[in-house]
């Protein structure tokens, strides 16, 4: 079943073309990964589907939903930045979400957290890059959503803090859930993804079912990836 | 496991899982591992496990009883028609090789023959 329709989505920052007339849509129960290099265009869809910025046309339905408060209680967004207030403790982030958000599981955070080697007594200035990766996986994968966007989970983390997120994320997969990773780290990626988006210049420059395209074009997705954007 | 990812990887869990049931590691009748405890041991995604079940049940390796789970077949038969099928691919990658290399059927067969010899304990 559909999960999120986009139709004719375009964003423009002034005279920027950042998203051109994007259509797609996501199935439920799938691993997608949205690829592209750095200015494709990924962490702009991201954001307009979670909400937290407005397209310049076209519309977005998430579970039946145009974006607003109805899709924001089922989309659980991962941004690239750290969005977590440095003085809190990693026990007050997560009660912080457990107010924000309804469907948090603040149990099965906080064995996830002690799971991925962190305390809840640690202060988020005191995290490293690797600590705070885990941290904002877990906070994001703890609440039972529909769709999860997670906007480069793996940037910035050493190899073992990427298999730990990888795993937590595999883990969470639901049938009824859907999750969307925005990634250029390709190779450590491919195995965990159902189907995959490759965006160019605010396109689609090619989208498809992972296993398909490794079985008709011979190849990784991660060479795929590289012969679609050699050619630029 | 570790994948090839440049070939689909349920297909390279297909093969693994005919292979363990032609040398018996997996025997005639026994349980397979639930679709979610077979992703998890293995790191893929559970509907790349699906697939795998749901292709090896085509094939007929594998029945699933509703609700019980899958089970790998009984029928001697199909062991044997899968062992003829790996062995097939595998002897037509040498041929095509042997070929690029310039061989034709008799000097492959007596390239064979003559490596088999010289490792007696490799018997096919």
């Amino acid at each position: 079943m559909e999960l999120l329709k986009v139709n004719g989505l375009t964003k423009k920052y002034l005279t920027k073309t950042v998203l051109d007339n994007l259509d797609f849509s996501l199935e439920e129960g799938k691993i997608y990964g949205l690829l592209g290099p750095n200015a494709s265009g990924k962490t702009t869809l991201m954001k307009l589907i979670a909400g937290v910025t407005q397209p310049t046309a076209g519309d977005i339905v998430v579970n039946g939903h145009h974006i607003g408060v109805m899709t924001k209680q089922v989309v659980s967004f991962l941004p690239t930045t750290n969005h977590l207030p440095k003085w809190m403790t990693i026990g007050r982030c997560l009660s912080y979400y457990q107010d924000f958000y309804r469907d948090f599981d603040l149990k099965h955070a906080t064995e996830r957290v002690e799971l991925m080697g962190l305390n809840v007594s640690q202060k988020i200035t005191s995290l490293s890059s690797g600590m705070l990766g885990r941290l904002k996986v877990v906070l994001a994968m703890s609440r039972q959503a529909r769709l999860y966007l997670l906007d480069e989970p793996l940037n910035g983390l050493d190899s073992i803090s990427r298999e730990k997120v990888l795993q937590m994320i595999l883990e969470s997969v639901r049938e009824e859930s859907t999750i969307l990773i925005s990634t250029h780290i390709i190779r450590e990626i491919e195995s965990i993804l159902d189907k995959v988006i490759l965006l160019k210049n605010g396109q689609i420059a090619l989208a498809g079912d992972a296993e398909d395209l490794r079985l008709t074009r011979k190849m990784s997705i991660e060479e795929l990836y590289k012969e679609v954007y050699e050619n630029a | 496991m570790d994948f090839d990812i440049k070939i689909p990887i349920y297909l390279q869990i297909m093969d693994r899982i005919k292979k363990d049931i032609i040398s018996g590691r997996l025997q005639r009748g026994d349980k397979m591992p639930s679709v979610r405890a077979l992703a998890s041991e293995l790191q893929v995604n559970v509907n790349t496990i699906q697939r795998v079940y749901q292709e090896l049940e085509r094939e007929e390796v594998v029945f699933t009883l509703r609700g019980i789970g899958s089970f790998i077949t009984e029928d001697e038969e199909i062991v044997q028609r899968i062992k003829q099928e790996m062995a097939y691919e595998i002897l037509e990658s040498f041929v095509q090789g042997m070929r690029e290399l310039g061989y034709d059927s008799e000097t492959t067969l007596v390239a064979l023959k003559k490596h088999m010899e010289v490792k007696p304990e490799w018997n096919y």
